[in-house]
């Protein structure tokens, strides 16, 4: 059974005098312990799948199973508490609490975790810190941290509560290519040493091509499901039908030409 | 998640913004304040009005004439006396609820000791039975009897200030004084009364038989009476010993039914009952007022959480990204205000212990005859308490739901 399992996932918003598709049908299925890289131009719907992926988010339609279960029927604290367990975010502006110690910041899903004592929740969070080499920066908080030390405080936060899936959204996009490069490493690692199941987007080829397996997404379908990056690179660059936007489906009353832009 | 990390986290951002909290709870601790110190003085006006009225007498009923032209200081000098001391003697024996009844005849003037001069509040005539009517005692000497009422006998009682003002060093019992060059002898001294309701020092009194300011200092009848003071057995039995002095004066003094009385009685509960009401409606209209700096208070909180929700909305995505549900958050942001307001209830409360104090102290010093209590009930604080954490639920219940039902990934987006 794959660990995640999308079939004709839809997601619409409904703007009222328009709706943007920003996934039409996806279909796709993840084995545990892969690397996927997301790529695919600006506005394709990678976030939303992202989203999706990570419980945040409802699909308009289709079916999510992860680890066999629907997803897609969860109540809203079902899919809280899938968030809690099994899946660990990244951002791309890290989104740590202010003027919180990064010791904090790391514990902060283990609050939300029943049964987890105050001595074990620091135990694990300064456990996690050391991982990414930040021991020494327990106490500090993100305004007295670098940019990579920021996202290393991040990620830790996303493993502290030992989930399967890692996802992460951009997580290199405000980094230089350096400590990117620490930053991947650190992920490249999580992958083959403690076999956890990463999924991550970015623009950045060098990134990407890190990845085992890449998703090329183009308004909002999968357009390139490959383990060959050259291939994936091909999709990337090849003539798609516009700018690879999410269609904007006009209501039916309205004469094509006076279509309006989604904000 | 736990209470306790709860409470930590709220506690946690308070401190981040210590000023605007402080601000913000600003309207409770006046509100809570205005509370506390307006039912605590109004507690202190209600004991001091009932201390009073249990100084002046319990069950007290006074009767006087009516329906006559002239005071009654000057009543009896030629016209025929309306109430008498039989009267008074009739309805002590006569009506079962009647505890005691005294005659009063007022006189006023100077009073001479030595060569010191002294001119008393009050100087009255009365029976044997009126220290039992006014609910008073002797600290020294003995009372008139029965002997020196019919005799007229030149004796007399006097209060502490009495005492204060005319004898200085010597003992004052088996002294005389001079009352418009007759002499008295002081046979007994009052306990202390202090100050009546209006203020008035009630120990500035001199007590003579009634028969003996009658025929030696007013030159009128023995019989002449202005007031005759009455004390019931018990509290539920004034109407009935009302009624029955009623009764007896119409048949005393011959007023066929449906004439109009030539007397009139009134008691001192009615009086008590009307000062309650004041003092009662005074507390409500104080307390209402506080009431309302509350609603302002509450609506100040209100108005900072929904501040705070909106500035903290990405970490509420980032709480919830990580696993927090909306429950969750909705405590967090419930438990911040109410803490808010309790910390402001607590801070009001201690406020309000102050000024209350400070206000009686104030009251005491310009009325120096009133001892005007301070009332700080442990009640009070629990209501300080209660109340202001209630307010803090209601208040901040709106801003911790909507914190509640934002969208994760919008919250996450919010710039
Ligand atoms: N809340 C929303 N309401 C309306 N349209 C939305 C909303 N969120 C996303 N979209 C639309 O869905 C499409 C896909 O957006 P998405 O954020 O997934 O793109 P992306 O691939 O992550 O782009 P980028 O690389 O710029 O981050 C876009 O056209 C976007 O305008
Ligand atoms: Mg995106």
């Amino acid at each position: 059974m794959p660990l995640i399992e999308l079939s004709d996932v839809w997601k619409v918003y409904d703007l009222g005098e328009v709706q943007v598709e920003a996934l039409r049908g996806v279909s796709v299925s993840i084995e545990r312990g892969e690397y996927v890289a997301l790529m695919g131009p600006s506005g394709s719907g990678k976030s939303t799948l992202m989203n999706t992926l990570g419980c945040l988010d409802r699909p308009s339609r289709g079916s999510y199973l992860l680890d066999g279960e629907e997803v897609c029927d969860m109540s809203l604290a079902a899919r809280a508490r899938l968030r809690n367990r099994r899946i660990g975010f990244v951002f791309q502006n890290f989104n740590l609490l202010a003027r919180t110690s990064a010791l904090e910041n790391v514990e902060l899903p283990l609050l939300y975790s029943r049964g987890v004592s105050a001595r074990q929740r620091r135990r694990r969070a300064a456990e996690m810190l050391e991982k990414v080499g930040l021991g020494d920066r327990m106490d500090h908080h993100p305004g007295q941290l670098s940019g990579g030390q920021q996202q290393r405080v991040a990620i830790a936060r996303a493993l502290v509560n030992a989930p399967s899936i890692l996802m992460a959204d951009e997580p290199t996009g405000n980094l230089d290519s350096q400590t990117s490069r620490e930053v991947i490493q650190i992920l490249r690692e999580l992958n083959t040493q403690a076999a956890i199941t990463i999924i991550l987007v970015t623009h950045d080829q060098a990134i990407g091509r890190h990845a085992r397996r890449t998703l090329v997404l183009r308004d909002g379908t999968i357009v390139e499901d490959t383990a060959d990056f050259a291939r994936a690179l091909a999709a990337l660059h090849a003539e798609g039908d516009g700018d690879g936007e999410a269609h904007v489906v006009p209501p039916p009353h309205l004469p094509v030409g006076q279509v309006q832009q989604p904000r | 998640m736990h209470l306790l990390i709860t409470l930590r986290i709220a506690l946690r951002a308070l401190r981040k913004n210590k000023l605007r909290a402080t601000l913000t709870i600003l309207g409770v601790v006046i509100g809570i304040a205005a509370v506390t110190a307006m039912v605590s003085i109004g507690q202190s006006a209600s004991d001091l009005v009932q201390g009073q009225f249990e100084a002046l007498g319990t069950n007290v009923i006074v009767i006087f004439s009516s329906g006559h032209r002239r005071g009654p200081v000057q009543q009896g000098q030629g016209a025929m006396p309306k109430l008498t001391a039989s009267d008074s003697e009739a309805i002590a024996t006569e009506c079962p609820a009647v505890l005691a009844a005294s005659p009063i005849v007022g006189f006023g003037g100077q009073v001479v000791y030595g060569n010191s001069n002294w001119r008393p509040r009050e100087m009255v005539g009365v029976g044997i039975d009126y220290l039992t009517v006014r609910n008073w005692s002797l600290r020294h000497g003995g009372f008139f009897t029965d002997r020196d009422i019919t005799s007229a006998a030149k004796v007399c009682v006097i209060g502490r200030t009495i005492v204060a003002k005319l004898f200085q060093t010597t003992n004052p019992l088996g002294e005389t004084i001079r009352i418009r060059n007759i002499p008295f002898r002081i046979i007994g001294i009052l306990e202390t009364k202090g100050a009546n309701l209006v203020g008035e020092d009630q120990d500035n009194v001199i007590m003579m038989p009634h028969t003996t300011v009658a025929k030696r200092l007013r030159h009128t009848s023995f019989e002449a009476v202005d007031v005759i003071l009455v004390s019931a057995r018990a509290n539920d039995r004034m109407s009935e010993a009302e009624n029955e002095i009623r009764q007896l004066l119409f048949e005393r003094h011959n007023i066929p039914p449906g004439e109009p009385a030539d007397f009139e009685v009134k008691n001192t509960t009615e009086i008590a009952k009307v000062l309650d009401i004041i003092t009662g409606t005074m507390t409500l209209l104080l307390s209402s007022i506080a009431g309302i700096s509350l609603v302002v208070g509450g609506v100040g909180i209100m108005n900072i959480m929904l501040v705070s929700v909106t500035e903290r909305t990405r970490e509420i995505g980032v709480r919830m990204a990580v696993g927090a549900r909306g429950g969750d958050i909705l405590r967090q942001f419930l438990i911040e205000s109410v803490l808010l307001a309790m910390i402001g209830g607590l801070m009001g409360f201690a406020l309000g212990v102050g000024l209350s104090v400070g206000l009686t102290a104030i009251i005491n010093t310009f009325m120096n005859s009133v001892k005007w209590p301070t009332v700080i009930s442990i009640p009070a604080a629990v209501l300080a308490i209660v109340f202001s954490s209630a307010v803090g639920i209601v208040f901040g219940f709106y801003p911790a739901w909507r914190a509640s039902k934002l969208d994760p990934i919008e919250a996450l987006r919010y710039e």
